[in-house]
């Protein structure tokens, strides 16, 4: 079973993904900001991480580095999933080191399936 | 007292001086040298002998008639802010350095008015200078208690050595440099210190008089009451006396400007325009101070010393009577500094005139164009150092053989007569453009003539022939010819009358001349500077106009024998670089030639300098007409550069302004920008949060009720949520742009608080949160009762959401101020955290802080609370002092 990691601080958001996926037979998990997602992606190793970028605390950004710098999760796929959609925030993202940039609002249809594409 | 020992004083004093001079010309940027407090003082060396002794033997004679002499002045004062600092632009700006350069500059540098200027100032100053001499002589016999030995040989009187000393002194420090018009620092602050010191001493024995010898001032006016001549000396005596007033205060009126030392001291030696206003008004004190006591003085001497022969000498003798020769002593050292302030100025002034505008240009020019720079120099300090000594000398001579019979006062006036006749000249060319050099010189010549015929002729009659029958009976027996009662008028002194004459003929021969013709085109435009000097200070040396042919090298020549070759160079090579002119050019302008006069007048005159440049320059006559386009058209660029200036000074300005406006406009796009973002991203959270949920449902058709019940629900709370943003963010930008309407009317506050907290009272209780309103009285207040509530429900809202249930408080407080309320709103939660404060206020803040739960609000609640407090002309702020919870408050206007 592949093993998602939801960050987002948007309960209602969360609430939507975390059901889309959980019926594509995905084991998810959910924080709330970036200091949560880091303790619970070591703890779990999830196979990708949707990641928000505006959060409270730690935003997207600087969680995304620290995935990156973990060794444990370096097989960890990060998708952004962000309503800041400016070529310079998703360049910016992608030079970070995420896997991809989704803007927001999104189609649950589609990003379940292009998180499927990406995982094969 | 012993004669050797007062002479061992006065040497030591002269020494003293001396010191002082030296000190001042060694240390001549010190600011105890360059103040306006020494300016002032050096203009005291109008009050001489004559003030200090003379004042005393007229008040004791004719009553308070000796004022006349200060009220001239003090009636001039406030004039010299005008007159005076125009007389001082114009002389630093040609290099001027005596009143004879003035005057001579003026007419277009007329060496033959320079030259009568200075015959006049010597006619009319040496007599003066002698009667100096002869008040040293006699306070000297006086307080030494000698008989006269002037009369057996030159050698054996005192008062030949101390003009001696004076000679040598004023020749060392006043011929320091070649160039007249500098500064000499030296004798200036000997000058001021004896003002100081003639002052202190006067004031003393008046008060030694008054108040030692008397009892006050009414004791010796009740016992002077009592004298038989006491009413004379005290009254008025009509009309005709009110013309002798009036007639010695002009006089005195036109001496402040055109005594040769009154020109030195004020034009020559002035160093800044401002210490013009220090002086208006302490001159004027300085006067006053001096005339305190005269009268007293006069009186207490009527009173004590009726067989006195010489009333001039109650000062030193009413000490002498009381056997107090320490006071006599001081008194002598007051007049002797009187005295030798005045010969020292006079002289010095008197000396330049001479060389340069005497001397020099009558006939040393060749011998300068053929001398090297050293030997010129030389030459002119030899000229001005022989003529210091000649003068004082032919003075010293004048008063042993004339002035015995002569009382201070008359030869002062006499003097200041002579000295009267540059007036119209001098006054009317300052403001009138036409005054003609011809003019000039007629008006002097008849003016002096006819001093000499009403003043100077019956005294020499009277010398020749013995008796008074000139005075009496007229020049050849002819009635309307009686030189005191010329033409008949027989109310005036002789004084008053010689200046009446000779002024009237002076001034109207003047004024005839100058209409009838016009003067050369050099006059006019010498005329035309002088006149509108603020014109042409811009101009400079262009507003000088010459056309001729002259070559550089020739001119260089010329400077090179009085400036050596270093200054010449120095003073060259500014010279083209003010103008922007080329090193290598040939040939010279009008500029330069005016440049260069200038430079040669400080050291040999205006008269001598135009002499010496023209020898060198082939000079084509311009005629008037042209003269007057020229510096019109010179005047209309200068003009024209200006508005230049302004215009491009101007555009400067706008092109500020509007790289100013364009960057705050820039600044305003990408706030703009910023906020358009921050509400898009906003707007999308709930979006996405609906678009997701009704993907959801739609794809979902086995989904529990429960859960579709749940996701249905959230879709409308986003919408929900979505609206309010909408709402928020138009209100916002409402209340920004200024465009909301506020209806502003008095309300009673603690009504729309309970309002408010109505609003929140149900939430408020489903958390179990207590909302207290303190101290609830009635205050009124103007706002808009709707955007309050908004206000204050919103700070209700914040205190709910960061309060903990069940133990929450939040209480609201009102203060009446004298010309607002305040109102605040606290709780007892966390807190706002230091960091945010700064923030809280901003649109969309949202703190770091927060529970992890997204509260409810849009990001604009405290924005739109500060927009609606601020609209009301009020502040908003967080209590940082408040540790216990939140505090936030806000004032309004009542």
């Amino acid at each position: 079973m592949k093993k998602i990691l939801i960050v987002d601080d948007e309960p209602n958001i969360v609430m939507s993904l975390e059901y889309s996926f959980k019926k594509k037979n995905f084991e998810v998990y959910i924080a709330r900001d970036g200091n949560e997602a880091l303790q619970i992606a070591v703890d779990k190793t999830p196979d990708v991480v949707l990641l928000d970028i505006m959060m409270p605390n730690v935003d997207g950004y600087e969680t995304l580095k620290q995935i990156k710098n973990n060794n444990t999760l370096k097989n960890t796929k990060v998708v952004f999933l962000s309503a800041k959609n400016k070529a310079t925030d998703i360049e910016k993202g992608l030079q970070l080191g995420a896997d991809k940039y989704l803007t927001k609002p999104f189609s649950v249809k589609k990003l379940v399936s292009e998180i499927n594409d990406l995982l094969q | 007292m012993n004669n050797y020992f007062l002479i061992s004083i006065i040497i030591a004093y002269l020494a003293c001086l001396f010191f002082i001079a030296f000190w001042a010309e060694k240390n001549s940027k010190s600011k105890w040298v360059n103040n306006p407090y020494i300016y002032v003082l050096s203009l005291a060396v109008y009050c001489s002998a004559w003030t200090y002794y003379g004042s005393v033997g007229i008040a004791s004679q004719s009553g308070i008639s000796f004022l006349t002499i200060y009220l001239g002045p003090v009636i001039s004062l406030p004039l010299w802010i005008l007159v005076m600092r125009k007389i001082i632009r114009i002389s630093k700006q040609h290099k001027i350095s005596s009143i004879a350069d003035f005057i001579s500059l003026r007419y277009g540098n007329s060496r033959f008015l320079g030259a009568l200027v200075t015959m006049i100032c010597v006619f009319g100053i040496v007599p003066y200078i002698s009667l100096q001499l002869k008040a040293i002589s006699e306070t000297f016999e006086i307080i030494t208690d000698e008989t006269s030995y002037i009369s057996t040989s030159v050698l054996d009187d005192s008062t030949f050595y101390i003009a001696v000393l004076l000679a040598i002194f004023v020749a060392f420090f006043g011929t320091q440099a070649t160039d007249a018009s500098q500064r000499r620092k030296g004798i200036m602050t000997t000058v001021a210190v004896e003002s100081i010191l003639k002052l202190i001493f006067f004031l003393i024995a008046g008060i030694y008089v008054t108040f030692f010898l008397f009892d006050g001032t009414t004791d010796i006016y009740q016992k002077a009451s009592q004298l038989e001549n006491f009413k004379a000396i005290t009254s008025f005596n009509g009309l005709e006396a009110g013309f002798n007033w009036m007639f010695t205060i002009m006089l005195s009126f036109f001496a402040i400007f055109l005594l040769p030392r009154q020109f030195h001291v004020a034009v020559v030696e002035n160093d800044r325009e401002k210490y013009l206003k220090k002086a208006i008004w302490l001159f004027p004190l300085y006067l006053l101070l001096f005339n305190v006591f005269v009268i007293f003085i006069a009186w207490a001497g009527n009173l004590s010393l009726p067989g006195a022969v010489n009333h001039d000498y109650y000062t030193l003798l009413l000490p002498l009577q009381n056997n107090n020769l320490a006071l006599a002593t001081l008194v002598f050292f007051g007049g002797f500094s009187a005295v030798i302030s005045m010969v020292v100025v006079s002289t010095l002034a008197l000396s330049t005139m001479l060389s340069n505008n005497l001397i020099i240009p009558y006939g040393f020019l060749d011998k300068f164009i053929k001398g090297n720079p050293q030997k010129n120099a030389n030459y002119i300090k030899n000229i001005r150092r022989i003529s210091i000594f000649s003068l004082i000398i032919i003075a010293y001579f004048f008063y042993i053989n004339f002035s015995y019979e002569l009382s201070l006062f008359s030869i002062g006036l006499i003097s200041f007569v002579v000295i009267a006749q540059l007036a119209p000249s001098f006054f009317i060319g300052l403001f009138w453009n036409r005054g003609s050099a011809k003019a000039a010189k007629t008006g002097m010549i008849i003016g002096t003539l006819m001093v000499i015929y009403t003043l100077i002729l019956p005294f020499v009659f009277n010398v020749l022939t013995g008796n008074n029958t000139f005075v009496e009976k007229g020049l050849f027996g002819i009635e309307l010819l009686k030189p005191y009662q010329f033409l008949g008028i027989d109310f005036l002194s002789p004084e008053a009358h010689a200046f009446f004459w000779s002024m009237f003929l002076n001034t109207f021969s003047f004024l005839v001349i100058s209409i009838r013709s016009k003067g050369n085109y050099r006059e006019r435009n010498y005329a035309e500077m002088f006149v509108n000097s603020s014109n042409y200070t811009n101009l400079q040396d262009g507003a000088y106009v010459w056309k001729g042919e002259a070559y550089v090298s020739d001119i260089r020549n010329v400077l090179n024998r009085f400036l050596g070759e270093e200054r010449t160079e120095r003073a060259l090579h500014l010279f083209n670089l003010k103008y922007g002119i080329s090193k290598e050019e040939e040939m010279a302008d009008a500029r330069l030639i005016n440049f260069s006069e200038k430079l040669l007048t400080g050291s040999i005159g205006s008269a001598s300098a135009r002499i010496l440049i023209s020898s060198v320059a082939k000079e084509q006559p311009v005629s008037l007409l042209e003269v007057l386009k020229i510096l019109e058209e010179s005047k209309e660029t200068i003009a024209v550069n200006k508005v230049l200036k302004e215009k491009s000074d101007e555009l400067t300005q706008l092109t500020e302004q509007l790289r100013n406006a364009n960057s705050e406009l820039l600044e305003q796009d990408r706030l703009k920008d910023e906020f358009l973002d921050t509400i898009a991203h906003e707007l999308k959270t709930p979006i996405t949060s609906i678009k997701a949920a009704s993907e959801v449902l739609t794809d979902e058709e086995s989904m529990p009720d429960e859960l579709r019940n749940k996701f249905l629900e959230n879709i409308v709370i986003d919408a929900d949520r979505l609206a309010r943003l909408i709402h928020d963010i138009l209100d916002f930008e409402k209340l920004s742009g200024g465009r909301e309407y506020l209806e502003i009317q008095p309300n009673p506050m603690h009504g729309t608080i309970k309002k408010a907290i109505m609003g929140v009272h149900q939430i408020a209780q489903n958390k179990g949160i207590k909302v207290e309103y303190q101290n609830d009285v009635l205050i009124n207040a103007s706002y808009d009762e709707d955007r309050m509530l908004q206000v204050l429900t919103n700070l209700l809202s914040n205190a709910l959401k960061f309060t903990e249930p069940n133990t929450g408080i939040i209480t609201i407080a009102t203060q009446d101020k004298k010309h607002q309320i305040e109102v605040a709103v606290a709780d007892n939660g966390k807190g706002i955290p230091k960091e945010d404060m700064k923030y809280i206020f901003d649109k969309f803040y949202q703190s770091k802080y927060q529970n992890i739960k997204k509260p409810i609000g849009s990001g604009l609640g405290l924005a739109i609370s500060k927009k609606i407090v601020e609209s009301h002309r009020g502040t908003i702020w967080i209590d940082k002092k408040y540790k216990t919870g939140a505090r936030v408050v806000f004032t309004i206007p009542k």
